[in-house]
Protein backbone atom coordinates (compact mmCIF):
# COMPACT_ATOMS: atom_id res chain seq x y z
CA UNK A 1 0.00 0.00 0.00
CA UNK A 2 1.25 3.35 -0.99
CA UNK A 3 1.51 6.08 1.25
CA UNK A 4 -0.95 9.02 1.87
CA UNK A 5 -1.40 11.74 1.22
CA UNK A 6 -2.86 10.59 -1.82
CA UNK A 7 -1.81 11.51 -5.84
CA UNK A 8 -5.47 13.29 -6.03
CA UNK A 9 -4.76 15.55 -3.21
CA UNK A 10 -0.85 16.45 -4.14
CA UNK A 11 -1.84 16.86 -8.13
CA UNK A 12 -4.77 19.53 -6.48
CA UNK A 13 -1.94 20.90 -4.03
CA UNK A 14 0.23 21.23 -7.16
CA UNK A 15 -2.75 23.14 -9.20
CA UNK A 16 -3.16 25.43 -7.02
CA UNK A 17 0.46 26.31 -6.90
CA UNK A 18 0.63 26.79 -10.99
CA UNK A 19 -2.92 28.88 -10.71
CA UNK A 20 -2.16 30.90 -7.20
CA UNK A 21 1.79 31.83 -7.22
CA UNK A 22 3.37 30.94 -10.61
CA UNK A 23 0.07 31.91 -12.87
CA UNK A 24 -0.41 35.46 -10.51
CA UNK A 25 3.56 36.07 -10.32
CA UNK A 26 4.60 36.26 -13.92
CA UNK A 27 2.59 37.33 -17.71
CA UNK A 28 2.05 36.81 -20.92
CA UNK A 29 3.05 33.28 -22.05
CA UNK A 30 4.37 32.31 -18.57
CA UNK A 31 1.70 32.86 -16.83
CA UNK A 32 -1.27 32.01 -19.88
CA UNK A 33 0.85 28.46 -19.73
CA UNK A 34 1.06 27.76 -16.08
CA UNK A 35 -2.89 28.15 -15.87
CA UNK A 36 -3.06 25.90 -18.72
CA UNK A 37 -0.89 23.18 -16.69
CA UNK A 38 -3.10 23.70 -13.59
CA UNK A 39 -6.12 23.13 -15.62
CA UNK A 40 -4.49 20.19 -17.11
CA UNK A 41 -3.36 18.55 -13.71
CA UNK A 42 -7.10 19.28 -12.14
CA UNK A 43 -8.15 17.27 -14.98
CA UNK A 44 -6.14 14.03 -14.43
CA UNK A 45 -7.16 14.24 -10.49
CA UNK A 46 -10.55 14.19 -12.01
CA UNK A 47 -9.66 10.88 -14.15
CA UNK A 48 -8.03 9.41 -10.95
CA UNK A 49 -11.26 10.90 -8.38
CA UNK A 50 -14.18 9.64 -11.34
CA UNK A 51 -12.67 7.21 -13.59
CA UNK A 52 -12.48 3.84 -12.33
CA UNK A 53 -16.07 3.87 -11.16
CA UNK A 54 -17.34 5.30 -14.42
CA UNK A 55 -15.38 2.98 -16.73
CA UNK A 56 -16.54 0.02 -14.52
CA UNK A 57 -20.34 0.73 -14.93
CA UNK A 58 -19.34 1.21 -18.80
CA UNK A 59 -17.82 -2.28 -19.10
CA UNK A 60 -20.43 -3.76 -17.68
CA UNK A 61 -22.75 -1.79 -20.05
CA UNK A 62 -21.05 -2.35 -23.02
CA UNK A 63 -21.04 -5.90 -22.11
CA UNK A 64 -24.81 -6.53 -22.42
CA UNK A 65 -25.24 -4.51 -25.29
CA UNK A 66 -23.02 -6.11 -27.53
CA UNK A 67 -23.37 -9.45 -26.27
CA UNK A 68 -27.24 -9.75 -26.42
CA UNK A 69 -28.12 -12.16 -28.99
CA UNK A 70 -30.46 -10.19 -31.28
CA UNK A 71 -27.29 -7.59 -32.07
CA UNK A 72 -25.34 -10.64 -32.72
CA UNK A 73 -24.31 -11.34 -35.93
CA UNK A 74 -24.04 -14.89 -36.57
CA UNK A 75 -20.55 -16.03 -38.14
CA UNK A 76 -17.73 -15.75 -36.97
CA UNK A 77 -18.94 -14.84 -33.88
CA UNK A 78 -17.97 -17.31 -31.68
CA UNK A 79 -13.77 -16.46 -30.78
CA UNK A 80 -15.07 -12.45 -31.86
CA UNK A 81 -17.49 -12.48 -29.54
CA UNK A 82 -16.14 -14.30 -26.41
CA UNK A 83 -12.89 -12.01 -26.68
CA UNK A 84 -15.53 -8.43 -27.84
CA UNK A 85 -17.55 -9.58 -24.83
CA UNK A 86 -14.81 -9.83 -21.87
CA UNK A 87 -12.21 -7.64 -23.56
CA UNK A 88 -10.75 -4.37 -22.04
CA UNK A 89 -13.09 -1.16 -22.86
CA UNK A 90 -10.58 -0.13 -25.91
CA UNK A 91 -11.53 -3.48 -27.63
CA UNK A 92 -15.46 -2.83 -26.54
CA UNK A 93 -15.55 0.48 -27.72
CA UNK A 94 -13.71 -0.71 -31.06
CA UNK A 95 -16.63 -3.18 -31.33
CA UNK A 96 -19.21 -0.94 -31.02
CA UNK A 97 -18.12 1.70 -33.31
CA UNK A 98 -17.76 -1.12 -35.53
CA UNK A 99 -21.04 -2.34 -35.38
CA UNK A 100 -22.70 1.76 -35.38
CA UNK A 101 -20.49 2.01 -38.45
CA UNK A 102 -22.33 -0.82 -40.34
CA UNK A 103 -25.43 0.06 -39.18
CA UNK A 104 -25.96 -3.25 -37.32
CA UNK A 105 -27.01 -1.03 -33.82
CA UNK A 106 -28.58 2.56 -33.54
CA UNK A 107 -30.65 4.56 -31.62
CA UNK A 108 -33.40 2.57 -31.84
CA UNK A 109 -31.36 -0.25 -30.33
CA UNK A 110 -32.59 -0.68 -26.53
CA UNK A 111 -29.84 0.81 -24.20
CA UNK A 112 -27.62 2.30 -27.07
CA UNK A 113 -28.72 6.12 -26.70
CA UNK A 114 -28.67 5.52 -22.60
CA UNK A 115 -25.22 4.41 -22.45
CA UNK A 116 -23.67 6.59 -25.31
CA UNK A 117 -25.06 9.69 -23.30
CA UNK A 118 -23.89 7.80 -19.91
CA UNK A 119 -20.45 7.35 -21.59
CA UNK A 120 -20.36 10.83 -22.67
CA UNK A 121 -21.37 12.54 -19.66
CA UNK A 122 -18.66 10.65 -17.65
CA UNK A 123 -16.20 11.75 -19.88
CA UNK A 124 -17.26 15.38 -19.74
CA UNK A 125 -17.54 15.17 -16.10
CA UNK A 126 -13.56 14.38 -16.02
CA UNK A 127 -12.68 16.78 -19.41
CA UNK A 128 -14.70 19.86 -18.56
CA UNK A 129 -17.20 19.89 -15.87
CA UNK A 130 -17.62 23.50 -16.67
CA UNK A 131 -18.61 22.96 -20.20
CA UNK A 132 -22.09 25.06 -20.85
CA UNK A 133 -23.23 22.35 -23.25
CA UNK A 134 -22.20 20.05 -20.51
CA UNK A 135 -24.21 21.57 -18.47
CA UNK A 136 -27.69 21.74 -20.77
CA UNK A 137 -27.33 18.16 -21.05
CA UNK A 138 -27.43 17.49 -17.33
CA UNK A 139 -30.24 20.17 -17.07
CA UNK A 140 -32.11 18.50 -20.25
CA UNK A 141 -31.51 14.84 -18.79
CA UNK A 142 -32.64 15.58 -15.02
CA UNK A 143 -36.11 14.93 -15.17
CA UNK A 144 -36.55 12.44 -17.40
CA UNK A 145 -33.54 9.63 -16.10
CA UNK A 146 -33.74 6.41 -17.06
CA UNK B 1 14.49 36.75 -32.44
CA UNK B 2 17.12 39.06 -33.33
CA UNK B 3 17.75 37.79 -36.56
CA UNK B 4 14.09 37.81 -37.32
CA UNK B 5 13.91 41.57 -36.22
CA UNK B 6 17.12 42.47 -38.56
CA UNK B 7 15.85 40.67 -41.59
CA UNK B 8 12.67 42.94 -40.94
CA UNK B 9 14.28 45.79 -40.42
CA UNK B 10 15.87 45.33 -43.40
CA UNK B 11 13.11 44.91 -45.32
CA UNK B 12 11.43 47.49 -44.25
CA UNK B 13 14.36 50.00 -45.81
CA UNK B 14 13.84 48.03 -49.09
CA UNK B 15 10.57 47.41 -49.50
CA UNK B 16 8.36 49.51 -47.34
CA UNK B 17 10.55 52.86 -47.78
CA UNK B 18 10.70 52.35 -43.74
CA UNK B 19 13.86 52.99 -41.41
CA UNK B 20 13.49 49.88 -39.21
CA UNK B 21 10.91 47.71 -37.22
CA UNK B 22 10.91 47.82 -33.66
CA UNK B 23 8.69 46.60 -30.58
CA UNK B 24 8.96 42.86 -31.90
CA UNK B 25 6.37 40.40 -29.99
CA UNK B 26 5.39 36.87 -30.75
CA UNK B 27 1.43 36.83 -29.84
CA UNK B 28 0.24 33.82 -28.36
CA UNK B 29 -3.42 33.49 -30.74
CA UNK B 30 -2.72 31.30 -33.94
CA UNK B 31 -1.81 27.30 -33.14
CA UNK B 32 -0.62 26.80 -36.69
CA UNK B 33 1.24 29.53 -37.78
CA UNK B 34 3.80 32.11 -36.22
CA UNK B 35 1.64 35.43 -35.55
CA UNK B 36 4.40 38.49 -34.64
CA UNK B 37 3.25 42.01 -33.62
CA UNK B 38 5.79 44.95 -34.80
CA UNK B 39 5.77 48.78 -35.50
CA UNK B 40 6.71 49.96 -38.82
CA UNK B 41 9.17 52.83 -38.01
CA UNK B 42 8.68 55.71 -40.87
CA UNK B 43 9.84 59.11 -41.36
CA UNK B 44 10.05 59.23 -37.34
CA UNK B 45 6.51 57.64 -37.10
CA UNK B 46 5.47 54.07 -35.83
CA UNK B 47 2.71 52.06 -37.41
CA UNK B 48 1.76 48.54 -36.09
CA UNK B 49 2.01 45.70 -38.06
CA UNK B 50 1.85 41.60 -38.14
CA UNK B 51 3.57 39.27 -39.78
CA UNK B 52 2.05 35.72 -40.78
CA UNK B 53 4.79 33.40 -41.42
CA UNK B 54 6.04 30.10 -41.73
CA UNK B 55 9.28 30.20 -40.84
CA UNK B 56 10.46 26.37 -42.41
CA UNK B 57 8.30 27.78 -45.63
CA UNK B 58 6.75 24.23 -45.03
CA UNK B 59 3.04 23.88 -45.09
CA UNK B 60 1.43 24.21 -41.90
CA UNK B 61 -1.34 21.38 -42.98
CA UNK B 62 -2.36 19.22 -45.61
CA UNK B 63 -5.56 21.80 -45.77
CA UNK B 64 -3.98 25.08 -45.67
CA UNK B 65 -3.89 27.10 -49.17
CA UNK B 66 -0.61 28.55 -48.11
CA UNK B 67 0.17 32.07 -47.36
CA UNK B 68 1.00 33.48 -50.24
CA UNK B 69 -2.58 32.63 -51.83
CA UNK B 70 -4.05 33.74 -48.16
CA UNK B 71 -2.48 37.33 -48.87
CA UNK B 72 -4.10 36.87 -52.12
CA UNK B 73 -7.37 35.97 -50.88
CA UNK B 74 -7.88 38.73 -48.34
CA UNK B 75 -7.19 41.57 -50.55
CA UNK B 76 -9.87 39.80 -53.25
CA UNK B 77 -11.72 39.80 -50.13
CA UNK B 78 -11.16 43.78 -49.46
CA UNK B 79 -11.92 44.68 -52.94
CA UNK B 80 -15.36 42.98 -52.46
CA UNK B 81 -16.21 44.83 -49.65
CA UNK B 82 -15.19 42.21 -47.00
CA UNK B 83 -13.42 43.69 -43.36
CA UNK B 84 -9.48 42.74 -43.70
CA UNK B 85 -6.64 43.94 -42.63
CA UNK B 86 -4.47 45.70 -45.85
CA UNK B 87 -2.10 43.70 -46.31
CA UNK B 88 1.28 45.72 -46.93
CA UNK B 89 3.99 43.20 -48.09
CA UNK B 90 4.30 39.40 -49.30
CA UNK B 91 7.31 37.83 -48.56
CA UNK B 92 9.71 36.39 -51.53
CA UNK B 93 12.41 34.24 -51.42
CA UNK B 94 15.37 37.21 -51.49
CA UNK B 95 13.73 38.39 -48.02
CA UNK B 96 15.16 35.44 -46.28
CA UNK B 97 12.29 34.96 -43.67
CA UNK B 98 10.30 32.10 -45.39
CA UNK B 99 6.59 31.90 -46.03
CA UNK B 100 4.43 34.92 -45.01
CA UNK B 101 3.24 38.07 -45.56
CA UNK B 102 2.88 41.85 -43.24
CA UNK B 103 -0.27 42.77 -42.82
CA UNK B 104 -2.31 46.37 -40.83
CA UNK B 105 -2.84 45.74 -37.72
CA UNK B 106 -6.66 45.82 -36.76
CA UNK B 107 -7.33 47.01 -33.19
CA UNK B 108 -10.61 45.08 -31.60
CA UNK B 109 -11.49 41.47 -29.76
CA UNK B 110 -11.43 38.30 -31.08
CA UNK B 111 -11.66 36.23 -27.86
CA UNK B 112 -14.81 34.58 -28.41
CA UNK B 113 -16.42 34.93 -24.40
CA UNK B 114 -15.54 38.18 -24.69
CA UNK B 115 -17.87 38.54 -27.91
CA UNK B 116 -19.81 36.66 -26.88
CA UNK B 117 -20.57 37.89 -22.80
CA UNK B 118 -18.05 41.10 -22.66
CA UNK B 119 -19.72 44.22 -21.61
CA UNK B 120 -17.44 46.77 -23.85
CA UNK B 121 -19.29 45.17 -27.08
CA UNK B 122 -22.86 44.69 -25.93
CA UNK B 123 -23.69 47.66 -28.58
CA UNK B 124 -22.49 45.67 -31.00
CA UNK B 125 -23.77 42.23 -30.37
CA UNK B 126 -27.33 42.76 -31.38
CA UNK B 127 -26.36 43.87 -35.14
CA UNK B 128 -23.26 41.27 -35.60
CA UNK B 129 -25.37 38.00 -36.76
CA UNK B 130 -26.66 40.10 -39.69
CA UNK B 131 -23.05 41.84 -40.57
CA UNK B 132 -22.05 38.25 -40.47
CA UNK B 133 -24.74 36.93 -43.12
CA UNK B 134 -23.35 40.00 -45.13
CA UNK B 135 -20.00 39.74 -44.93
CA UNK B 136 -20.54 35.85 -46.01
CA UNK B 137 -22.58 37.02 -48.87
CA UNK B 138 -19.24 39.40 -50.44
CA UNK B 139 -16.54 36.32 -49.45
CA UNK B 140 -19.57 34.33 -51.98
CA UNK B 141 -19.09 36.59 -54.86
CA UNK B 142 -15.57 35.85 -54.99
CA UNK B 143 -14.23 34.32 -58.19
CA UNK B 144 -12.65 30.30 -57.93
CA UNK B 145 -11.65 30.83 -61.17
CA UNK B 146 -8.93 33.37 -60.02
CA UNK B 147 -7.58 30.75 -57.13
CA UNK B 148 -7.31 27.93 -59.18
CA UNK B 149 -4.97 25.98 -56.29
CA UNK B 150 -7.97 26.16 -53.79
CA UNK B 151 -9.40 22.45 -53.26
CA UNK B 152 -12.89 22.23 -54.34
CA UNK B 153 -15.24 19.49 -52.23
CA UNK B 154 -18.70 18.56 -52.44
CA UNK B 155 -20.39 17.84 -49.09
CA UNK B 156 -19.74 13.87 -49.40
CA UNK B 157 -16.03 14.43 -49.85
CA UNK B 158 -15.71 16.59 -46.71
CA UNK B 159 -17.26 13.86 -44.39
CA UNK B 160 -14.57 11.69 -46.01
CA UNK B 161 -12.09 14.17 -45.37
CA UNK B 162 -13.41 14.26 -41.32
CA UNK B 163 -13.69 10.51 -41.70
CA UNK B 164 -10.42 9.68 -43.38
CA UNK B 165 -8.95 11.98 -40.25
CA UNK B 166 -10.57 10.58 -37.46
CA UNK B 167 -10.01 6.74 -38.40
CA UNK B 168 -6.18 7.15 -38.89
CA UNK B 169 -5.98 8.23 -35.04
CA UNK B 170 -7.37 4.38 -34.29
CA UNK B 171 -8.85 5.31 -31.44
CA UNK B 172 -12.28 4.47 -31.37
CA UNK B 173 -15.55 6.78 -30.52
CA UNK B 174 -19.07 5.64 -30.88
CA UNK B 175 -20.27 9.24 -30.97
CA UNK B 176 -18.39 9.92 -33.76
CA UNK B 177 -19.53 7.10 -35.64
CA UNK B 178 -22.74 7.80 -35.20
CA UNK B 179 -22.74 11.35 -36.36
CA UNK B 180 -20.95 9.75 -39.40
CA UNK B 181 -23.78 7.67 -40.36
CA UNK B 182 -26.24 10.70 -39.55
CA UNK B 183 -23.98 12.80 -42.08
CA UNK B 184 -24.12 9.88 -44.35
CA UNK B 185 -27.66 9.93 -44.52
CA UNK B 186 -28.37 13.61 -44.54
CA UNK B 187 -25.58 14.77 -46.92
CA UNK B 188 -26.67 16.86 -49.51
CA UNK B 189 -26.06 16.67 -53.13
CA UNK B 190 -23.22 18.76 -55.21
CA UNK B 191 -24.02 22.48 -54.46
CA UNK B 192 -25.60 23.72 -58.31
CA UNK B 193 -23.42 27.05 -57.45
CA UNK B 194 -20.00 26.04 -55.82
CA UNK B 195 -18.92 29.27 -54.05
CA UNK B 196 -15.39 29.86 -52.70
CA UNK B 197 -16.15 29.59 -48.62
CA UNK B 198 -13.42 31.01 -46.27
CA UNK B 199 -13.90 27.72 -44.79
CA UNK B 200 -13.41 29.40 -40.62
CA UNK B 201 -15.79 31.88 -40.78
CA UNK B 202 -16.64 31.72 -37.05
CA UNK B 203 -16.34 33.62 -33.65
CA UNK B 204 -12.61 33.39 -33.07
CA UNK B 205 -11.23 34.77 -36.22
CA UNK B 206 -13.02 37.84 -36.18
CA UNK B 207 -12.15 41.30 -34.96
CA UNK B 208 -14.76 42.62 -33.57
CA UNK B 209 -14.92 46.40 -32.76
CA UNK B 210 -17.93 48.23 -30.82
CA UNK B 211 -18.95 49.15 -34.07
CA UNK B 212 -19.28 45.62 -35.91
CA UNK B 213 -16.68 43.61 -37.42
CA UNK B 214 -13.44 45.20 -38.43
CA UNK B 215 -11.82 42.35 -40.06
CA UNK B 216 -12.18 38.96 -41.33
CA UNK B 217 -9.24 36.71 -40.48
CA UNK B 218 -7.34 33.47 -40.96
CA UNK B 219 -8.04 32.60 -44.92
CA UNK B 220 -5.76 29.55 -44.55
CA UNK B 221 -8.57 26.83 -45.40
CA UNK B 222 -10.55 28.59 -48.25
CA UNK B 223 -11.71 26.46 -50.25
CA UNK B 224 -14.41 26.00 -53.03
CA UNK B 225 -17.51 24.12 -52.11
CA UNK B 226 -21.45 24.44 -50.49
CA UNK B 227 -21.71 28.09 -49.76
CA UNK B 228 -23.95 26.63 -46.89
CA UNK B 229 -20.96 25.42 -45.13
CA UNK B 230 -20.15 28.98 -43.93
CA UNK B 231 -23.55 29.80 -42.49
CA UNK B 232 -23.63 26.32 -40.68
CA UNK B 233 -19.88 26.32 -39.31
CA UNK B 234 -20.57 30.07 -37.50
CA UNK B 235 -23.49 28.61 -35.82
CA UNK B 236 -21.73 25.39 -33.86
CA UNK B 237 -21.95 24.96 -30.48
CA UNK B 238 -18.23 25.13 -29.95
CA UNK B 239 -18.31 28.75 -30.79
CA UNK B 240 -21.42 30.06 -28.27
CA UNK B 241 -19.26 30.18 -24.94
CA UNK B 242 -22.24 29.70 -22.72
CA UNK B 243 -24.77 31.82 -24.41
CA UNK B 244 -26.88 28.64 -25.38
CA UNK B 245 -29.71 31.20 -26.57
CA UNK B 246 -27.88 32.73 -29.36
CA UNK B 247 -26.82 30.13 -31.86
CA UNK B 248 -24.74 32.68 -34.28
CA UNK B 249 -21.24 33.03 -32.31
CA UNK B 250 -22.97 33.36 -29.04
CA UNK B 251 -24.20 36.98 -30.27
CA UNK B 252 -26.96 36.24 -32.65
CA UNK B 253 -30.03 34.66 -34.23
CA UNK B 254 -29.51 32.36 -37.30
CA UNK B 255 -32.70 34.09 -38.92
CA UNK B 256 -30.75 37.20 -38.87
CA UNK B 257 -27.38 35.74 -39.83
CA UNK B 258 -29.39 34.40 -42.78
CA UNK B 259 -31.48 37.49 -43.85
CA UNK B 260 -28.49 39.44 -43.81
CA UNK B 261 -26.44 36.76 -46.17
CA UNK B 262 -29.85 36.94 -48.70
CA UNK B 263 -30.32 40.67 -48.67
CA UNK B 264 -26.94 41.02 -49.78
CA UNK B 265 -27.05 38.83 -52.59
CA UNK B 266 -26.53 36.16 -50.99
CA UNK B 267 -29.03 32.62 -52.57
CA UNK B 268 -31.92 32.10 -50.28
CA UNK B 269 -30.58 29.57 -47.45
CA UNK B 270 -31.98 26.00 -47.51
CA UNK B 271 -32.22 25.74 -43.55
CA UNK B 272 -31.91 21.66 -43.95
CA UNK B 273 -28.57 22.32 -45.20
CA UNK B 274 -27.74 24.47 -43.16
CA UNK B 275 -28.15 22.32 -40.11
CA UNK B 276 -26.19 19.45 -41.88
CA UNK B 277 -23.57 21.70 -42.04
CA UNK B 278 -23.91 22.88 -38.03
CA UNK B 279 -23.51 18.86 -37.47
CA UNK B 280 -20.69 18.42 -39.78
CA UNK B 281 -19.43 21.39 -37.65
CA UNK B 282 -19.24 19.75 -34.50
CA UNK B 283 -17.82 16.49 -35.84
CA UNK B 284 -15.42 18.50 -38.05
CA UNK B 285 -14.67 20.54 -34.72
CA UNK B 286 -14.19 17.33 -32.66
CA UNK B 287 -12.08 15.82 -35.30
CA UNK B 288 -9.84 18.53 -35.05
CA UNK B 289 -9.18 18.54 -31.10
CA UNK B 290 -8.67 14.82 -32.04
CA UNK B 291 -6.22 14.93 -34.10
CA UNK B 292 -4.15 16.83 -31.50
CA UNK B 293 -3.01 13.96 -29.26
CA UNK B 294 -0.86 12.62 -32.41
CA UNK B 295 0.34 16.17 -32.46
CA UNK B 296 0.98 15.79 -28.66
CA UNK B 297 2.91 12.96 -29.07
CA UNK B 298 5.09 14.09 -31.70
CA UNK B 299 6.10 17.54 -32.59
CA UNK B 300 3.98 19.78 -30.27
CA UNK B 301 4.64 17.96 -26.85
CA UNK B 302 3.10 21.29 -24.86
CA UNK B 303 0.31 21.06 -22.26
CA UNK B 304 -1.83 23.37 -24.32
CA UNK B 305 -2.11 20.75 -26.78
CA UNK B 306 -2.68 18.12 -24.49
CA UNK B 307 -5.76 20.29 -23.08
CA UNK B 308 -6.96 20.87 -26.59
CA UNK B 309 -7.19 17.26 -27.45
CA UNK B 310 -8.98 16.44 -24.57
CA UNK B 311 -11.99 18.90 -25.30
CA UNK B 312 -13.02 16.54 -27.92
CA UNK B 313 -15.21 15.26 -25.49
CA UNK B 314 -17.16 18.66 -25.95
CA UNK B 315 -18.25 17.63 -28.97
CA UNK B 316 -19.23 14.73 -28.36
CA UNK B 317 -21.75 15.65 -26.43
CA UNK B 318 -22.77 18.63 -28.44
CA UNK B 319 -23.96 15.82 -30.93
CA UNK B 320 -25.68 13.58 -28.56
CA UNK B 321 -27.65 16.91 -27.99
CA UNK B 322 -28.20 17.41 -31.81
CA UNK B 323 -28.85 13.80 -32.41
CA UNK B 324 -29.73 12.08 -29.67
CA UNK B 325 -31.65 14.25 -27.43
Amino acid sequence: MQDQPTPSEVLAAVARFLKDVVAAETTGHTSFNARVAANALEMMRRQLDLAPAAETAEQARLESLLGAPAAQPAAPARGARRRAATGDLTALNAELSRRLAAGELDLETRGLADHLWQTTLAKLAVDQPTYWGYRAALAERAPTKD
Amino acid sequence: MNDLAEALSALARRRLGGEGVTGLTRLSAGATQEIWRLSLVKDGAETPLILRRAPGGTRVSETAVGLETEAALMAAGGAAGVPVPAVRWVLTPEDGLGHGFLMDFVEGETLGGRIARGEALAAARPGLARQCGEILARIHTLDPAAFPGLRRATPAELVDQYETTYRAADWPRPVFELALRWLRAHCPPPPAHPRLVHGDFRNGNLMIGPEGVRAVLDWEIAHVADPMEDLGWICVNSWRFGVADKPVGGFGQREDLWAGYEAAGGAPVDRDRALFWEVFGSLRWGVMCASMTASFRGPDPSVERAVIARRTSETEVDLMRLLAA
